[in-house]
């Protein structure tokens, strides 16, 4: 790990009432990887990632985005330090066009007016830059796109802003074997422009296909960040399901006494 | 997804005429009917009128639809607003009421200047909407709740202002012109080049710049048929209504375009170009389509939300202000019994969604248009107001019986 981290988090925690989602969570990632955020249901995930987006303030621990510490109190800033997540649900209205959807909230305008040209124009570029040729038209509305357009919309609507982190939550949940490998293939192209990437995913076969660090969140607590290269399939689904496997993850077993 | 196929985009050469003619068929099929049913219903209904009661197509006839439909059609636009984001204002009739008796009341009773007194009830508008809006929006009520309170309010809101169903009478006669009197007919000629004429620049305008850069543009054909058929029904209207309506001519002469037509149209250019050229129509749009997208988007819901109804409300209010001049009165009933309902319908018929983020201003003047032949045609085939209102029932519910089943068509052919 020659690059420094573009988002590290020291000792996170959070809680909603009396129950602590998060224990003294440390996460760092790092430009131009794909890190695999994985862990079991209930184990955090969402509310890490909301937490880096934003939506939740954190209760204690510190926030360092490009090795300056900050905070972020709103979604707005995590969008202005160049956080950008691409929720499960996607967050698109079908009822407007790809060009629409990716400018919405953020329009260009010359003043009064709507600069559609200037938009259209710089959706199609990068759209262009992800190597994605399976739009007919940018005008198309949303409604008429399957699933992995979709997916492919709303991953190219957070690069859009000169992001430096892109947060996926399980992009390919809903999508069938082809578009799966479409839509990993274009995470991948995104980690490879430089951007860092992090993918949250159940599925052992997506993550190992194209992250390069995994993290694996045990009951709220961070078991382990690990290289891809450097475990196994069995030893991720270890820390997923049981936060240690052999030397690796939380040495005192049960995450549930601190 | 799987099928890789990248016709057209990019390329600097326009798609022919054809393609767009074929995307359109297309859409109409996929269950995105648009303004068609409107349309074709227009001129269904205009034929068989006109074959049962020749009066239907005299001057005089075609004016009096104008006069008829305006206060609804002013009334639907404003709800289009409010429909867009699947919301509802059944209280958008009282609500024109209301303002209207401001206007009578001020206007009649305390001497006010027209302008003033216009203003006030603009003002009425607004605040009503206001108030109305923050309910929904911020307390959470909804839309149906609260506006259906509103709708019982408003009855007694205008009874108080009338002091108990007194008829207050409009004699101010700016006021009165606005439904009344008539455009010089040089002057209707005259709207209508100049009209087609912007129409036509701003269209090559577009066109050009966008095939300038590289984008796709519209044809110079198609162009050509938009502005064609501009001219031709806007000529054709303004001809008609130029002919001389008096019965004699000697005494009165009657002709020109009613000046309510040039206000109409104003509104509607005005609302078209907020909705579809400023980033507020955007997201009126983006919030009746996913509020929740809308919302991680950074846009205030809320603030829409409100917005809506005060633009709602406010536009009652002009169909208030229409209304006490066509009837040269304000009453008790001024936006009472059917108005509300025939605006709803109007904005339905012309193809406004009532689930959201389908809908223009145009709508709902297509939409008025049906409602106010309906109801002209019906009345000169001397039925009852009892038939009247059961066959306006009827056109809503097919209109909205439509609407369902090209949603559901939509959403079978993947285009909801």
């Amino acid at each position: 790990m020659s690059q420094a981290p573009v988002l590290e988090l020291r000792g996170i925690d959070k809680s909603f009432g009396p129950v602590q989602v998060l224990h003294d969570v440390a996460f760092s990632v790092f430009p131009g990887e794909v890190t695999a955020l994985v862990g079991d249901n209930g184990a955090g995930k969402s509310t890490l990632v909301k937490c880096i987006g934003g939506i939740h303030p954190i209760d204690a621990g510190q926030y360092f985005f490009e090795g300056e510490k900050v905070h972020v109190g709103g979604p707005r800033d995590a969008a202005t330090l160049g956080v950008e997540i691409v929720y499960q649900d996607l967050a698109l209205c079908d009822n407007l066009d790809i060009v629409q959807n990716m400018f919405l909230g953020r329009e260009r305008r010359s003043g009064l007016i709507l600069d559609e040209a200037t938009m259209e124009e710089l959706a199609a570029k990068t759209l262009e830059s992800l190597s994605v040729r399976t739009v007919k038209s940018l005008r198309q509305r949303v409604s008429s796109l399957s699933g992995g357009q979709r997916q492919t919309v709303a991953i190219a609507k957070a690069v859009l802003w000169n992001s430096k982190i892109v947060i996926l939550d399980e992009p390919t949940a809903a999508l069938g074997v082809a578009q799966t490998a479409q839509v990993l293939d274009l995470v991948r192209r995104l980690a490879d422009k430089g951007l860092a990437v992090v993918l949250i995913s159940h599925n052992m076969n997506d993550v190992f296909a194209v992250s390069d660090r995994i993290a694996a969140l045990y009951l709220g607590r961070m078991a382990a960040q690990v290289k891809t290269s450097e475990v196994t399939h069995s030893q991720v689904v270890e820390l997923i399901t049981a936060g240690r496997s052999g030397e690796l993850g939380l040495q005192n077993g049960n995450g549930a006494t601190s | 997804m799987t099928t890789t196929t990248v016709p057209e985009k990019g390329t600097t050469g326009a798609p022919a005429i054809g393609t767009h003619v074929r995307d359109y068929l297309e859409r109409v099929r996929g269950g995105d009917l648009g303004a068609l049913p409107a349309v074709i219903g227009l001129v269904v209904l205009c034929a068989v009128f006109s074959i049962l009661r020749p009066a239907f197509l005299s001057p005089i006839n075609f004016a009096n639809l104008f006069t008829q439909g305006a206060a609804v059609a002013v009334i639907a636009m404003g709800l289009i607003f409010v429909l867009l984001l699947g919301e509802i204002d059944l209280s958008a009739g009282f609500a024109s009421g209301v303002c209207a008796a401001v206007l009578g009341v001020l206007l009649t009773n305390e001497g006010w200047p027209w302008y003033a007194a216009v203003l006030a009830a603009m003002a009425t508008g607004a605040a009503i909407g206001m108030v109305i809006g923050t309910l929904v929006a911020k307390l959470g009520i909804p839309s149906f709740v609260v506006t259906l309170a509103a709708f019982l309010a408003f009855q007694g809101v205008v009874l108080l202002l009338l002091k108990e169903g007194t008829n207050i009478s409009i004699r101010d006669q700016t006021i009165l012109a606005i439904a009344n009197k008539n455009m010089p007919p040089v002057l209707g000629w005259a709207c209508v080049v100049v009209g087609v004429l912007a129409y036509a620049a701003l269209q090559i305008l577009q066109a050009r710049r966008r095939a300038g850069r590289g984008l796709p543009a519209s044809p110079m054909s198609l162009i050509a048929f938009r502005v064609g058929a501009l001219a031709v029904i806007s000529g054709a209207a303004v001809f008609v209504l130029n002919l001389e309506r008096s019965r004699n001519a000697v005494i009165v002469s009657l002709k020109g375009v009613p000046i309510v037509v040039p206000v109409i149209i104003v509104l509607l250019l005005l609302w078209t170009f907020v909705l579809h050229r400023t980033a507020y129509g955007r997201h009126i749009y983006a919030v009746g389509g996913n509020a929740e997208a809308a919302r991680r988007a950074g846009i205030d819901v809320d603030r829409i939300r409100i917005s809506a109804f005060v633009l709602c409300s406010f536009m009652a209010s002009i169909g208030g202000i229409i209304a006490a001049s066509r009837a040269n009165s304000v009453d008790p009933n001024t936006g009472g019994s059917n108005v509300l309902l025939f605006a709803v319908g109007a904005a339905v018929i012309g193809g406004t969604s009532l689930f959201g983020g389908k809908g223009r201003a145009l709508d709902a003047l297509l939409g008025g248009a049906v409602v106010a032949v309906i109801e002209n045609g019906m009345g000169l085939m001397g039925y009852t107001a009892g038939v009247k209102y059961a066959v306006t029932g009827c056109v809503l519910l097919l209109a909205a019986g439509v609407d369902a089943l090209s949603r559901k068509r939509a959403a079978a052919t993947g285009r909801r």
